[in-house]
């Protein structure tokens, strides 16, 4: 049952990926109420899927890679929601799409996603309130890294030139540039989050190598907001190096898997 | 019931002719009342701007309400319009309405501006009692025509001169220019117009710098802004946003050399620079320093060529949806009225 309404969600999200590239080729990429929708009848299939799965492995649901993938998934969506009406960067959405879909469709495509999910014994309150805000935070970083995408693509149009309808459809460099900041302070304060949390989860070794992988994100991103802060290098920079830290923190998605298989 | 309308724009008349028929806004509803009271006549709503006048109406015989309306407008002008004089008929009558409201009749291809002017005058006319049944459900169809073909066309798309251009560009690099500081080198017409669209979008101060001082202050003082002395305006620097280039030098005043350690002390600080003069002020390669933006007065027309070639190119979808609209409210006006007093038969 739950696998269908991942399927489904699956399906809305691609019709959402398949919207930007439509608008893309159109020159109408603009804020849709149809996307926006689509992305949000997604979301709500999403939570259901995440709500039987929990059910069934009698937990947060974050046992496998395939598990993880989808949550983040939802992270990413939860936190669009919140940011993408805050900031008005509704278009966020367009580009948030492909991102989605595209994360889930690799999550069912691993061998994680083809095993049965088995109950397993809670882990306890901090070890999961630790993975679930890591997730969340991860989400705030994927938007980051989307802001970061979005900035790079109108600050090169600028540049060349190039006053195609791309450049009118995304929004100011200012703005991307500001919503960048944001939404990766707000990362790095759920991560911090999450740290404390793991460390509250108690000496096993095994959260003890999860709270090591969270540090070598949450360092990177302390580091990066306060360069920015100190004013050091360009917003076009930032947003560089904003693309490059979502992909290091998406690596270590890797490693904890590697260390959730190995225990 | 038929729709009529006549009237002179600036497709068909000079602006001498123009002047002669135009009805200020106060007198607006008035006219639009005396015009639906005239025997023959049942509606009628009159759009009066600086690019047209038209007169609309609604009656039962169309051929003797143009005529009407034709006389009328002479005898307001004291003078013929001769062949200045559009008239439209039935269908033509109400796809030429719908297409002023969305702006495709309008000088400036895809403007917005029109679509506020033609509401004024309806609800001048509709306050004067000027208007019933078929011109209130005409206007208020032209409107959602005008959202219409404006949300689902890029017939607003981009901008069509250089000033606009202009503003276009820093809004998408400041986002609201409410918090930018302008610099004007050189004190060039084309510099201050630019200047002129951006303090109209908000830019908080302006600064002026010219080789001829008094020059600088006399701009400066019918832009609001302060003037500095041409030696240096560099000293200003840290503060500005937008750096206009409109000087007669014959050699590049702002080179990259220059520009390099300015920059390198305010790294988060874009910088848009608009090159207007010719020679040009600003060195090409400025722009490909990080974060300066640099766009000479070739690439600002190019751009403005570019944004009409866009709506030009939206006008074939544009027309589609207008076809559609009138085809269903010349159904609609053929329709018998429902009559609600007539009695009711029983089952």
């Amino acid at each position: 049952m739950e696998r269908a309404f991942l399927l489904a969600s699956t399906v809305c999200f691609f019709f959402g990926f398949a919207y930007t590239m439509y608008a893309l080729g159109a020159r109408l990429l603009r804020p849709s109420r149809w996307s926006l929708t689509i992305m949000s009848v997604g979301f709500v299939l999403q939570t259901g899927f995440l709500h039987l799965r929990g059910q069934i492995v009698g937990r947060c649901p974050l046992t496998n890679l395939f598990e993880v993938l989808v949550f983040l998934c939802w992270a990413i969506l939860l936190l669009y929601f919140v940011v993408g009406g805050t900031y008005r960067l509704s278009l966020l959405g367009a580009f948030t799409a492909p991102l989605v879909f595209l994360l889930q469709t690799l999550a069912q495509l691993l061998p994680s996603a083809g095993y049965p999910p088995i109950a397993k014994p809670s882990a306890g309150f901090w070890p999961e309130l630790h993975a679930a805000l890591a997730l969340i935070s991860y989400g705030a970083f994927a938007l980051s890294c989307v802001a970061g995408v979005m900035y790079l693509v109108q600050e090169r149009l600028l540049k060349k030139h190039r006053l195609n309808s791309f450049f009118h459809s995304l929004p100011p460099i200012a703005d991307l540039s500001i919503a960048l900041q944001r939404v990766m302070l707000a990362g790095f304060v759920l991560l911090s989050a999450g740290l404390f949390s793991g460390l509250m989860a108690g000496s096993p070794s095994f959260y003890k190598a999860t709270v090591i992988v969270s540090a070598f994100v949450w360092a990177p991103y302390g580091i990066l907001l306060v360069l920015r802060w100190r004013r050091v290098f360009s917003p076009r920079r930032f947003a560089w190096m904003a693309v490059g830290a979502f992909v290091l923190a998406l690596s270590t998605l890797g490693a904890l898997n590697y260390l959730h298989i190995s225990r | 019931m038929e729709i009529v309308c006549i009237g002179l724009s600036h497709k068909t008349a000079p602006i001498e002719i123009r002047e002669k028929f135009a009805i200020g806004d106060s007198h607006l509803g008035e006219v639009s009342a005396m015009l639906s009271k005239m025997e023959g006549m049942q509606e009628a709503v009159v759009v009066s701007t600086c690019n047209r006048v038209e007169y609309y109406a609604a009656a039962e015989d169309g051929a003797r309400a143009m005529r009407l309306l034709e006389s009328f407008a002479e005898e307001r002008a004291r003078q013929s319009p001769g062949t200045a004089l559009f008239r439209h008929r039935g269908d033509e009558g109400i796809r030429h309405l719908f297409r002023v409201a969305s702006g495709l009749d309008s000088m400036v291809l895809g403007e917005t501006e029109i679509l506020g002017q033609v509401k004024k005058a309806y609800s001048a006319a509709q306050t004067g009692g000027a208007t019933s049944r078929c011109l209130n459900k005409l206007f208020q169809r032209a409107f959602n025509v005008a959202k219409e073909v404006r949300t689902q066309t890029g017939i607003t798309r981009g901008a069509v001169s250089v000033g606009s251009v202009a503003v276009e560009l820093a809004e998408k690099i400041f986002g609201k220019l409410d918090h930018c500081n302008v610099m004007i080198l050189g004190a060039g017409e084309t510099a201050e117009m630019t200047a002129k669209s951006l303090q109209s979008r908000g830019a908080k101060a302006i600064f002026v710098s010219n080789r001829t001082f008094e020059r600088a202050a006399a701009l400066a003082e019918s832009l609001g802004g302060r003037a500095i002395h041409f030696d240096r305006w560099d000293a200003e620097f840290a503060e500005i946003d937008i750096l206009i280039g409109s000087t007669g030098a014959p050699h590049a005043v702002v080179p990259k050399q220059k520009l390099e350690p300015l920059m390198a002390l305010r790294p988060d600080r874009p910088l848009f620079c608009i090159d207007l003069a010719v020679p040009r002020d600003f060195e090409a390669s400025v722009n490909d320093l990080d974060g300066v933006y640099l766009y000479d007065i070739d690439s600002l027309q190019e751009n403005a060529n570019e944004g009409l070639r866009v709506r030009q190119a939206e006008l074939g979808r544009c027309e589609q949806i207008i076809d559609g609209h009138v085809q269903e409210f010349s159904g609609w006006l053929a329709a018998p009225v429902p009559n609600f007093n007539a009695p009711r038969l029983k089952a």
